[in-house]
């Protein structure tokens, strides 16, 4: 560590009847620090998080699980035990399953483009530009719009009768979309407003994963012959891996659990008329706000849980076999 | 940074120096090694991603500037005169000012107390030597991949049961500390922050909770700013748990800008204009803080 260069050694004779009066008097201060002082602090001090925790995030997943299993309503709250009889219940609604493909047809739509975007993004912002600072800041401006405010925003480009995208399609001769009635076309719109919101967030972390990528393996990869393309390819994104994978996983976590966006895409906020952008988290606060059966939302929460908790796992294990590839490379 | 010297003084040389190999920009030339600038191509795209970025702000004001009436035929790219007009339409439909100031209470609350919360938790995990600290960070970063959005409907019968739904304490509590902030704190404490200096304390015969006051909070301030921003954004974009535990007469921004959709759904020139009012909060402290958050977000990149 490089602290030692500020303790300086008291210089020899001079000054020593001074600087033996002060130890003394610290040491003798020192004795006033209780034992327990020490031993407890630390746990006191990372307890608030932990407590926390426990109150807002544990108990409730787990608490959960055990009002999935009573009929139980908000106002009425709860009634009788029930078994699995939500989940048998939740699993036989078309909406259920139909609200499981939204969901990862819209998680698809905006994590795969937006990686790939924000890299690419990435790219362009590690060259050598003029008011670099300028063009970091400018790829982040959408992170401070509010996903509401973004879902109303794009609501209205998307528009399906005068909206600016379909005038320009229009305009360049193709037929308009029907956006808000279309499934997939309003899959599309959505992952749109996530991929704007988060995208150049993204490409801020690539940018800073790719500054800390060794200059020497560049200049390796020159000598060998490789251009800026190739160099891109074999030497950037490879190094990238586990920044890549990190932003995955984030996004799984987060995109899995869309509900704002989707909920200001027309005004009832139910996903559609015929549901056809409703996700599962829309679908919980239909199941529990709307119909007032915290029993079924919460039968949909666990479920919605575990394929969560199962992808994150599949994830992990698909990480560790690029890791250890990489590493036997 | 104009905190490096702050912490020479206060946490001394290394600390600062530690600061500032975090924070500084490291200058290095292209990835090809040759220093050139790039070329028209390189700039064309960046200008093509902000306009991206920028146009669909832009677009909601130029809806929101003129009336419905104009709308219809089609947006024009000029400003309307209609905004004030709009916008006081906005306030007569919604409870923006108090929306506004549930915001700053909410976001202000908690970014202050998840700062506070999560530079004690790692002045702990960073400086102090305790029985399980390893596992127990561990499993704090763990927690980072747990949904407990799921648990929102146990969490709502808490609320009720406390008498707390349609209060901002049940938005505030849930927040007060994260695990993001206790890693993020932990990280930078780490480098920042010579065990000597707590050390040279402790001897002078300060408590842990005076190290923690005169020495860790001090050393920590860079990264705790930073930690602030970040919760103040997220914290004001919220939607999902305030809009399900608030009252439409109490509400924060977002859960107002819904209302507003809902009382206005065929105008787009009041909604817009609402969209509008509501972001230029967060337009201000992004033109104040934007490089802090650019560096925050790369920074946490390479440590995280």
């Amino acid at each position: 560590m490089a602290v030692t260069d500020r303790v300086q050694p008291p210089p020899p004779t001079t000054k020593q009847q001074t600087s033996r009066d002060k130890s003394v008097k610290r040491l003798a201060f020192s004795h006033k620090v209780p034992k327990w002082d020490v031993k407890l602090s630390p746990y006191l001090y990372i307890s608030p998080f932990f407590l926390l925790f426990a109150v807002t995030g544990l108990f409730p997943l787990a608490y959960t699980a055990w009002v999935s299993l009573h009929s139980w309503n908000l106002i009425g709250g709860k009634g009788a035990f029930t078994g699995l009889e939500n989940y048998e219940f939740v699993l036989a609604q078309p909406f259920f399953w139909n609200a499981v493909g939204n969901t990862f047809s819209i998680f698809l739509l905006s994590s795969v483009p937006q990686v790939v975007l924000a890299i690419a993004i990435a790219a362009v912002l590690d060259a050598n530009l003029r008011a670099r600072t300028f063009w970091r800041m400018g790829v982040l401006v959408p992170f401070v719009v509010a996903p509401v405010a973004v879902g109303l925003i794009f609501n209205n480009l998307f528009a399906d009768q005068a909206g600016l995208f379909n005038e320009m399609l229009t305009g360049i001769g193709l037929d308009p979309v029907r956006w808000h009635s279309d499934s997939l076309a309003s899959h599309a719109a959505i992952a749109t407003m996530v991929n704007f919101r988060w995208t150049g967030y993204n490409a801020l972390i690539f940018l800073a994963a790719m500054q800390a990528i060794p200059r020497d393996v560049y200049e390796a990869a020159t000598i060998d012959g490789a251009g800026r393309l190739r160099q891109f390819f074999s030497v950037t994104v490879p190094m990238l891996r586990p920044t890549i994978i990190f932003v995955v996983i984030t996004a799984t976590i987060g995109g899995l659990q869309i509900f704002d966006e989707a909920r200001v895409f027309d005004q009832a906020g139910l996903g559609g008329a015929d549901r056809q952008w409703q996700t599962l988290t829309m679908y919980i606060w239909e199941l529990g706000w709307g119909q007032r059966n915290f029993g079924r939302a919460s039968a949909v929460a666990w479920l919605l849980f575990l394929i969560i908790v199962l992808i994150a796992m599949a994830n992990f294990l698909i990480t560790r076999r690029i890791a250890t590839q990489g590493g036997r490379r | 940074m104009s905190s490096i010297p702050m912490i020479e003084q206060t946490a001394g040389k290394g600390a600062a120096r530690a600061a500032q190999r975090g924070l500084g920009t490291r200058r290095r030339g292209a990835p090809g090694g040759t220093q050139r600038r790039p070329g028209f191509l390189t700039y064309g795209f960046l200008g093509a991603v902000l306009l991206g970025s920028v146009f669909p702000l832009w677009w909601s004001f130029l809806v929101g500037s003129h009336d419905s009436s104009v709308i219809s035929k089609g947006v024009p790219l000029i400003p309307g005169g209609n905004f004030l007009a709009n916008a006081s339409t906005v306030l007569d439909s919604i409870p923006f000012w108090k929306a506004l100031g549930n915001s700053i209470i909410v976001s202000t609350v908690t970014a202050a107390s998840v700062v506070l919360f999560s530079t004690l938790a790692g002045f702990a995990f960073a400086k102090l030597r305790f029985r399980g600290s390893k596992g127990l960070l561990v499993f704090v970063i763990a927690t980072m991949a747990v949904p407990t959005q799921l648990g929102v409907v146990p969490l709502f019968i808490v609320m009720a049961k406390l008498g707390w739904t349609g209060s901002l304490w049940a938005v505030i509590i849930p927040g007060v500390v994260t695990a993001f902030g206790v890693f993020w704190m932990t990280q930078y404490l780490r480098d920042a922050l010579p065990d000597e200096l707590i050390e040279a304390v402790r001897i002078d015969g300060a408590s842990m909770i005076q190290a923690f006051w005169y020495v860790g909070l001090p050393a920590a301030r860079p990264a705790a700013a930073m930690l602030a921003l970040f919760t103040f954004v997220a914290t004001w974009t919220n939607f999902f748990w305030p809009f399900i535990v608030l009252d439409p007469s109490n509400p924060t921004l977002p859960v107002a800008l819904q209302l507003l959709q809902a009382a206005h759904f065929v105008d787009y020139s009041i909604v817009l204009a609402g969209a509008v009012l509501s972001t230029i909060p967060l337009l201000i402290l992004f033109a104040v803080a934007g490089r802090q958050l650019v560096s925050g977000i790369m920074q946490g990149a390479v440590k995280g």
